[in-house]
């Protein structure tokens, strides 16, 4: 465990140990902000900056706190961070703010967070603990954004809508619309197309590793057989 | 050390809750300016599109009462924001809310000229189903558009409807009870401002501006 490079880190939090696609935690910010994809890249920048900072702050004082009050304390973490995170956004970025709305204090209920104090942060050093949450989060945003292209898509026959919100006036060009006269299939942007979308995408995910799998198989056995 | 663990954690919890709460304070104290101006900002943007800004020469925004009406304007707690110019009323623009949107409260933002037609309505917040309910949004239709200029004379008050009930309002394909339940929070608007225009206007004693 202690020896695992910083390659394997970045590569569990970006895919095989992805928050959202494979420890499937964090579904409820999840299911609910991916209607478009803007959405889910806000909410998983915010989600990343918190994770980020609680793994760092944990880490930082992993030999300070005592086992009883581990939980508390790294709750208490987690709770400031994401309150500060979220006034932060409600000045600087208040049209997405809006549209986030009551998803960015609900980053506290992410298990995904306390998942990580708990499992890594509290066992790691900074840099790996910094490291750490900032490819776990990546992962968990990549997750939120490729829902939410799919859905906003397969919705609403757009890509990138709302873009201003995020990125200031000048993005409205952003916005890609495939198609005049599709209207979208309402199912997508409804509560149900997240749980449809998700499952798509966890059984590409696993489509996609066990290809992966079956190909190193086949090499070991080719190796074998030469040998 | 080890003889009182229990001190030593509660003392410790106690130090994080106290660099926790410090944390917030700092972030509280530095955004707080401006998430008042975002918001304040926002509700300028909001006001100036239903009432022109050169059409009042008084600080809209700030000149407010509060009143509560839950029959006619769906709420105990509705502002009137009151915009005048030269002291003779101009506009009067109110946060009525929706009590019966399809899925949940709607909140409008209706502005009442002082010859009691409408200035304008517009949708500040609703959680309607996308795609069919959330066409009230002015980025999604040019429907609520549509109210700009009407009054309780025209059409005719039996007419403050939408067509399926024998009115004048369309409805969007596939979603009745949102632009039923819009039309309606309007004519009752428009209804509560016939019976209050004058004491709406009355300038307000100075407890009154200073309550919320």
């Amino acid at each position: 465990m202690a020896d695992t490079g910083y390659s394997k880190l970045i590569k569990d939090g970006l895919w095989s140990n992805n928050q959202a696609l494979v420890a499937l935690l964090g579904l409820c910010p999840l299911l609910a902000v991916t209607n478009t994809a803007i959405n889910g890249l806000g909410l998983g920048i915010a989600t990343t900056l918190v994770l980020t900072l609680s793994n760092v702050t944990v880490s930082l004082i992993r030999n300070l706190v005592r086992p009883e009050v581990r939980l508390p304390v790294f709750v208490l973490v987690i709770a400031s961070f994401v309150t500060a995170v979220e006034l932060s956004m409600n000045a600087w970025f208040y049209g997405l703010y809006k549209v986030l709305g009551i998803f960015i204090p609900l980053i506290v209920t992410n298990c995904a967070i306390i998942g990580r104090a708990e499992a890594f942060a509290s066992k790691n050093n900074l840099f790996r603990s910094a490291i750490d949450g900032l490819a776990m989060g990546a992962g968990f945003t990549f997750a939120l954004v490729a829902l939410g292209s799919l859905r906003e898509i397969v919705g609403m026959g757009t890509l990138l809508s709302q873009a201003h919100l995020m990125f200031g006036e000048g993005a409205r060009g952003l916005t890609l619309t495939l198609g005049e006269d599709f209207n979208g299939m309402l199912l997508a942007i409804l509560p149900p197309g997240a749980f449809l979308g998700l499952g798509f995408m966890i059984a590409l995910k696993n489509v996609i590793d066990g290809r992966a799998a079956s190909r190193k198989v086949k090499v070991v056995l080719a190796e074998a057989q030469t040998s | 050390m080890t003889k009182y663990p229990v001190l030593i954690a509660g003392l410790l919890l106690a130090l994080f809750a106290v660099s926790g709460t410090s944390l917030l304070a700092f972030t509280y104290d530095q955004t707080a300016e401006r998430i008042a101006a975002n918001e304040r900002e926002a509700l300028l943007k909001n006001l100036s599109a239903l009432v022109p800004a050169d059409s009042i020469d008084n600080d809209i925004v700030s000149d407010f009462i509060t009143i509560a009406d839950k029959d006619r304007l769906g709420g105990e707690h509705i502002q009137v924001y009151r915009g005048r110019k030269a002291d003779q009323p101009v506009a009067a623009v109110f946060t009525t809310t929706v009590p019966d949107g399809y899925s949940g409260p709607i909140k409008l933002l209706v502005a009442v000229n002082a010859d009691y037609t409408l200035g304008g309505v517009r949708v500040i917040s609703h959680k309607e189903t996308p795609g069919l309910g959330d066409k009230i949004e002015e980025e999604r239709s040019d429907w609520i558009f549509g109210f700009k200029g009407k009054s309780l004379k025209n059409p005719d008050i039996s007419k403050w409807k939408v067509k399926r009930d024998g009115g004048d309002f369309d409805q969007f394909t596939g979603a009745t009870i949102t632009p039923r339940s819009i039309v309606q929070a309007v004519k009752n608007t428009l209804l509560y401002y016939k019976d209050n225009s004058r004491s709406l206007f009355a300038p307000a004693p100075v407890n009154v501006a200073s309550t919320q």
